[in-house]
């Protein structure tokens, strides 16, 4: 696969906007349009442009950690945030308990399901850069890269 | 279409943008379905997306809603991915 330089320098500076840009969907996701899925699905796109940009393994190197890691850290955040009622406040399993004495500039009320939307976000960007790594492996392992 | 009280603005978004961008939509279809070769018809659906983020900027404009924005940028940042797939495709293909 050859390199394109245009795409290799637009990639370098487009990877942080979406990057910010997922996170800005995923804390507005209480109030407005947005959410954990959403949000994962453009950071895993961003991912995505970097594995067209520079390959795989280069895309891996960014990542840094496996992305089975990302959906079991996900899915045991997600779990956490919904024992968090049945445990501590003895209500049904998954009720949304907020701070509500203090908001943090730019992110707003702290509460459960924040932290259900942080390990949903994990588990989208695992579960799709798993398939983004398996299809762009098997094509560099066919002999695509001319 | 037009009527006693409407002002300028919805004017110009009746008669001018938004035939603009249905026109737009209807070359895209014409090139997408007759053209030539496979980069016409890629060139189409990412005019196509384009076309797409215009209208949904127009629609936020018309409604106050801020909200489509977002998403017309999402759209935006995201659907060129499609492009650079279809374009590596291409590449591999030859």
């Amino acid at each position: 696969m050859n390199r394109s330089l245009i795409l290799m320098t637009a990639t370098r500076y487009l990877v942080p906007i979406i990057l910010m840009l997922s996170v800005f969907i995923l804390l507005r996701g209480h109030n407005e349009p947005g959410g954990g899925f959403v949000g994962g699905l453009l950071a895993a796109s961003a991912f995505a442009l970097y594995v067209f940009a520079f390959g795989i393994k280069e895309a891996q190197r960014l990542l840094g950690v496996h992305p089975l890691a990302l959906i079991g850290s996900g899915l045991f955040i997600s779990l956490g945030s919904a024992l968090i009622a049945p445990i501590f406040f003895g209500e049904p399993l998954m009720t949304g308990k907020w701070i509500d004495t203090f908001e943090l500039p730019g992110i707003g009320k702290l509460g459960t399901p924040l932290f259900f939307d942080i390990g949903v976000m994990l588990v989208v960007v695992g579960v799709t850069l798993l398939i983004v790594f398996a299809l762009a492996g098997e094509d560099e392992q066919l002999g695509g890269g001319s | 279409m037009i009527a006693f009280g409407m002002d300028l603005f919805d004017f110009f978004m009746v008669w001018v943008i938004v035939p603009a961008l249905s026109i737009t939509v209807v070359f895209c279809f014409i090139r997408l379905v007759r053209g030539p070769s496979l980069p016409d018809r890629i060139v189409a659906v990412d005019k196509l997306s384009g076309v797409a983020v215009g209208m949904m900027a127009a629609y936020a404009v018309a409604t106050d809603n801020s909200v489509f924005l977002d998403v017309a940028l999402v759209v935006a940042l995201i659907t060129f991915l499609g492009t650079i797939g279809f374009a590596y495709y291409i590449d591999r293909r030859s």
